[in-house]
């Protein structure tokens, strides 16, 4: 039997989304980035699945499946555009992509 | 069973931290793999089975498998002087002792699950299902267009495109135009 309040259940998916934040944030190679959107895409997912088991209802799971979907979508888009990206810069470090910034 | 939500709780939060902090990105990848299995043990707990199979044959099989695949081809950050490294064992050791951790958790629930009567309210992969495909069903349609749209999308961008370059222009260099002033 499961006696978790549902807020420290919140609390746990809402420090998971922090790390992939502050990974987003911190890291510079594309790879990391994308890892990072992944972990931020399981903790959004975990909320629903929370709040799916705190009221009981199929509605929470049926949105991570959507989630699952618009995920692998998501990653395999990404994943050729870094591989056009290596192709073009020979680099994984997004502050190396600044041609359209004006050059002073 | 509340424990066993903190145990993988806590062990998620590292290992993603430690994903998040490491320099090489199949280790790092390494540790998201361990992050998703835990969490895929507390959707277990929430009463969500089909959703944690769904975590681990999805995130933890298929797009883990793509960033390794992409990884693999790029081969970055992976030299010669750090294929050595791996071979020693404080590389793995990490690793191993989070997974042990995560199995014996996995292996008591298992054990208290077995003689347990469960009053909580389990979601069945059936429930989920005939969900899916009555009231959702517009939702399906639209997520397998989004899958075709994602298969096109990695298709073109993905293809090495061949250069066709005219032959006088193979050169980079800049041939200097004679001044035509004078």
């Amino acid at each position: 039997m499961v006696t978790i309040p549902v807020e420290i259940q919140i609390l746990f998916a809402g420090l998971l989304f922090l790390i992939g934040l502050i990974g987003l944030l911190v890291r510079r190679n594309v790879i990391f980035m994308l890892m990072s959107i992944e972990v931020m895409f399981n903790a959004a997912g975990m909320v629903f699945i929370i709040a799916g088991a705190h009221w009981a209802q199929v509605d929470g799971q049926v949105m991570f499946i959507f989630m699952l979907a618009v995920t692998a979508a998501e990653v395999s888009v990404g994943l050729a555009i870094i591989l056009q990206m290596f192709h073009h810069y020979k680099t994984l470090d997004v502050d190396e992509l600044n041609k359209l910034k004006e050059i002073n | 069973m509340n424990t066993i939500f903190y145990i993988a709780a806590a062990l998620a939060l590292i290992s993603t931290g430690l994903a998040i902090a490491g320099k090489n990105a199949i280790h790092s990848l390494l540790f998201l793999i361990l992050s998703l299995l835990s969490i895929s043990v507390i959707f277990y707990i929430l009463g969500a089975p089909f959703i944690a199979a769904l975590e681990i044959i999805i995130y933890a099989g298929a797009v883990m498998v793509l960033f390794i695949f992409v990884i693999m081809m790029l081969n970055v950050g992976m030299e010669r002087e750090t294929e050595k490294r791996w071979l020693k064992p404080r590389m793995w050791v990490v690793p191993l002792i989070l997974g042990t951790i995560l199995l014996i958790d996995f292996i008591f629930m298992l054990k208290t699950m077995a003689h347990e009567e469960t009053a909580r309210q389990i979601i069945l992969p059936k429930q989920v299902g005939v969900s899916l495909f009555t009231t959702y069903v517009l939702g399906v349609e639209i997520a397998g267009m989004l899958l075709l749209a994602g298969i096109v999308g990695a298709y073109h961008l993905g293809r090495q495109k061949k250069k066709v370059i005219h032959r006088f222009l193979k050169k980079e260099e800049i041939i200097e135009v004679p001044n035509l002033k004078k």
